[in-house]
């Protein structure tokens, strides 16, 4: 039978090094199978996080031979396999063991987003057409893939600063909810950092469930923060404004 | 080792952060209760969070003519009379109240023309009833009630693993268990538990469920001394995917029934002419899966041995709009276009229709103070559960345990824990890494996947049910004996060992249960009685802890008033 050779990190907080197993390849084999596989019958503590299996819960996050995946999507025949295939914990979050990372920071995020704060009186009547965008927020699955992946999380480390383009979908799932009566936007200027965001797409790559993190969130969030607090033709009234009043 | 442990108190403490123990909490933060959840995943990643097709309720948005007098009447006629009546009434009548307040919570349903929750047709319901989000329902529903808990002020530990339920005297008095993530123990003390924890289908090898289904709660309620009812029903979803090998077992959503798929044989033929030729694909789950499974068997089968399921009759783009993780996880997983090309679908072991027996308005189990809502707790879907009405017992059931727990939180004082009881506890957690050279947990787990798939599946005899009880008999002797090496940071073996003990127990109640009831209904289908009988349709198979032993009786189905009686037998 083919065999697939894997080198897992195996370590902790205190530092770890690169393990190898062989493991033999079925059809249509993920990378998840081969790591149950691994933690079956060759190393009975390797620590893994799944549940689903079918890439609806967001728990099997990995580096797979450096690309941020779900190993229970990731397919074996999509990797080559003449040399081993590297699996590792996600980078921009602490170790905890093996595969396994401390993700709680994204929970302590999450608690300081003000919920949903529905409009005085609504009749509770949407149309599909004006949830279609928001539903497309809410199929997130909190993977954290993306959160992994954005340089100012993962090179930076801005955990105080910033909150990472998971929350800014949040974020836009609640201010585009069709009523929702709440506003987000300073929020997102000072205390979420959007301001940090440069738009360099990696987030959007990663997504596992192809939301468009920055076309359909981050920017249109960017827009509204420049129409609330930087509008450039309040500006320029203000700035004709001005040149009047020295005129005159 | 240490044994040392942190302590933590709350008026009502919840296992299970799922759908059911989400909305438990709820209800009892609205009494001003202070409410912990405990969860073995992270907060979010529990099975509800893979439902697909819907929640039913009967709102009438799609069907005006639908109300709670038919969707009850569905529940009891789908559960085979089986059902506490009086909770299929509860959960008829509240179920769209409980809906329309995860939309005022901020869920976003898909929606009708006129800007209504729009509905979808399921197997077993009348009308069109499912309120449903494409087919990730799930998700939209444990997020709205996860958002909600967290910001209102539900303390969540998560990660961590009951064990134990500690008690003085009657009645509850905390629980025990261990982080996950570091090893450590945890006493969490407590004037009302709830238990919301989910079913047991990780006992067999073919399922659609993951790691976390070992049937802890039921266990853990057991071995409190509480009843557990209905464990012969089990139900296999007739369509779980069969190719590739890994992801055999993984759910096919019945909305793709639901949208208009059909089901043919290798020949071609819609083979649902012969089993339900009035219902079709829409069958009851029960009708479909031994449909599906007796074709395979007489050779009708296809290359994988399953069936084919095929919706590529609809146009691609509505295929993809309503059911978009289904197109993905076929294309992504097995190389196949549904929107051009059938699926190969087969049963897997799906949900526990049995569990904690409780009290229909209040959730409250025999024991003083525990509770127990959706897949953990019996009742309301009978000998087999209709679609969809899962996702409507958890938001239902869990608000009125939450009520219910609250309400006796405040009528009781706390209560002392028994230190004895908590070193025993502790004592038994850390068993396999004393023992030295015994057997791994693996093993042991696939020896019984094995036993509960080829001996208590869907089709059942009693050779062997009774080989069965032997062969668990031999497992637990087995896992009396596991060892397990390495230390307590997040060690997979070692947490086997703990969700093993708990897979034994409810897998010999199943068994015990199914070997009793000389019957076929719902989903216990018996081949040497493939008849249903009276006599049988008027006992509930009841489990008790007797001691050191497991009891079995059989207690007679609560009598439906006769206004219900005649609203189950008109013919519609
Ligand atoms: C793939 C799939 C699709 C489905 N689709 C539908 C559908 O469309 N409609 C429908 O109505 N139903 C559906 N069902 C069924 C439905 O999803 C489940 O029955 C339901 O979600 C169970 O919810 P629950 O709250 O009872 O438990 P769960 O959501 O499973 O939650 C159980 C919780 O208990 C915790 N727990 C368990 N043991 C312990 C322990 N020892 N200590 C601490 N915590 C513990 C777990 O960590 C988890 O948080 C589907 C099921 C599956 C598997
Ligand atoms: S687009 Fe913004 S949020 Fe996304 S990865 Fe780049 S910097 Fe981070
Ligand atoms: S937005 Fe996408 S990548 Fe980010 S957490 Fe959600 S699903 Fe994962
Ligand atoms: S295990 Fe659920 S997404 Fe991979």
């Amino acid at each position: 039978m083919a065999e697939a050779i894997f080198e897992l990190f195996r370590g902790n907080r205190e530092g770890g090094q690169p393990a190898t197993y062989r493991v033999p390849i079925a059809p249509g084999m993920v990378v998840l199978d081969a790591l149950l596989y691994i933690q079956a019958h060759l190393a009975f503590d390797l620590a893994v996080r799944w549940n689903c299996k079918a890439g609806k819960c967001g728990s099997c996050s990995a580096e797979v031979n450096g690309r941020p995946r779900l190993t229970c999507k990731t397919r074996m025949d999509s990797l080559p396999l003449e040399k081993p295939i590297t699996v590792h914990p996600m980078k921009a979050f602490p170790v905890i063991k093996d595969l396994v990372t401390d993700v709680s920071w994204n929970y302590r995020v999450n608690k300081k987003i003000p919920p949903f704060e529905p409009r005085p009186g609504s009749e509770w009547k949407m149309y599909q057409e004006d949830v279609d965008r928001v539903q497309e927020f809410r199929k997130c699955i909190e993977c954290f893939l993306c959160q992994n992946v954005c340089h100012v999380l993962r090179e930076h480390d801005k955990v105080e600063q910033f909150a990472g383009p998971r929350f800014f979908v949040r974020v836009a799932a609640l201010e585009m909810h069709p009523l929702d009566s709440k506003s987000r936007t300073r929020m997102l200027k000072d205390e979420l950092g959007i301001g940090l965001c440069n738009i360099t797409k990696c987030c959007t790559e990663v997504c596992p469930e192809e939301i468009h993190i920055t076309d359909n969130a981050i920017i249109p969030l960017k827009e509204r923060i420049v129409d609330e607090f930087y509008d450039p033709v309040l500006m320029l009234v203000r700035k004709i404004r001005g040149a009047k009043q020295e005129l005159s | 080792m240490t044994t040392e442990y942190e302590i933590h108190d709350h008026d009502v403490l919840i296992i299970g952060a799922g759908g059911a123990g989400l909305r438990a909490a709820l209800g009892a933060l609205s009494q001003g209760a202070k409410v912990g959840v405990v969860c073995k995943s992270l907060l979010g990643k529990a099975h509800t969070v893979m439902a697909e097709g819907g929640i039913a309720a009967a709102m009438a948005n799609v069907d005006p003519a639908d109300d709670w007098r038919t969707h009850f009447r569905d529940t009891m006629r789908g559960g085979k009379l089986l059902n506490n009546w009086r909770m299929a009434q509860i959960h008829a009548h509240e179920a769209p109240d409980r809906v329309r307040e995860l939309e005022q919570w901020g869920a976003l349903f898909d929606r009708t023309p006129d800007g209504q929750i729009l509905q979808r047709a399921f197997g077993g319901h009348t009308f069109r009833r499912l309120c449903h989000v494409g087919d990730r329902t799930g998700l939209e529903m444990i997020r709205t009630l996860q958002d909600r808990g967290v910001q209102l002020g539900i303390d969540v530990y998560m990660e961590c693993t009951i064990t134990r339920l500690l008690k003085d005297g009657d009645r509850v008095a905390g629980a025990f268990g261990y982080w996950r993530e570091q090893g450590r123990f945890a006493l969490f003390r407590a004037k009302s538990i709830v238990i919301a924890t989910g079913g047991i289908g990780k006992a067999w090898k073919i399922t659609s469920n993951s790691w976390e289904y070992t049937g802890d709660g039921m266990a853990l309620a057991y071995d409190a001394g509480a009843e557990l009812m209905d464990m012969e029903f089990v139900q296999f979803h007739p369509t779980g995917m069969v190719w590739p090998p890994g992801v055999q077992g993984i759910l096919v959503t019945e909305a793709v029934r639901g949208e208009g798929g059909v089901l043919r044989n290798k020949l071609g033929k819609r083979f649902m002419e012969q089993y339900d030729p009035k219902k079709m694909e829409l069958s009851t789950r029960d009708v479909v899966a031994r449909a599906i499974y007796t074709e395979v068997r007489e050779g009708r089968g296809t290359e994988h041995a399953g069936a084919y399921l095929d919706i590529s009759q609809k146009p691609a783009d509505y295929v993809k709009k309503k059911l978009p993780s289904m197109y993905h996880q076929f294309k992504e997983l097995a190389d196949v276009d549904i929107t051009k090309g059938p699926m190969e679908v087969g049963p897997t072991c799906h949900y526990m229709m049995g569990g904690i027996r409780v009290d229909a308005e209040t959730a409250k189990s025999s024991v003083r103070g525990l509770f127990a809502a959706g897949e953990a707790a019996a009742g309301l879907h009978g000998a087999n559960r209709l679609g969809g009405n899962s996702l409507s017992d958890l938001l239902v059931f869990g608000h009125r345990a939450g009520l219910a727990a609250a309400e006796h939180a405040k009528a009781v004082r706390a209560t002392p824990i028994d230190s004895a009881q908590v070193a025993e506890a502790a004592r038994e957690i850390l068993a396999p890494f004393e023992r030295k050279a015994g057997e791994s947990p693996y093993t042991i787990h696939r020896d019984l996947q094995e036993t509960m798939q080829s001996l208590v599946g869907i089709f059942r005899d009693q050779a062997d049910l009774i080989r069965a009880l032997e062969d668990l008999e031999k497992l637990k002797d087995r896992a009396e004996h596991v060892s397990v090496e390495g230390s307590r940071l997040f060690n997979p073996a070692w947490h086997l060992t703990q969700d093993l003990r708990s897979m034994l127990t409810v897998s010999e109640a199943v068994t015990r249960s199914a070997l009793a009831r000389q019957e076929s209904r719902g989903a216990h289908s018996r081949i040497d009685y493939p008849g249903l009988d009276a006599v049988w349709g008027t006992k509930n198979s009841v489990v008790v802890r007797k001691g050191d032993t497991m009891t079995l009786h059989q207690s007679p189905v609560p009598e439906m008033p006769s206004d219900l009686r005649q609203l189950v037998a008109e013919e519609k």
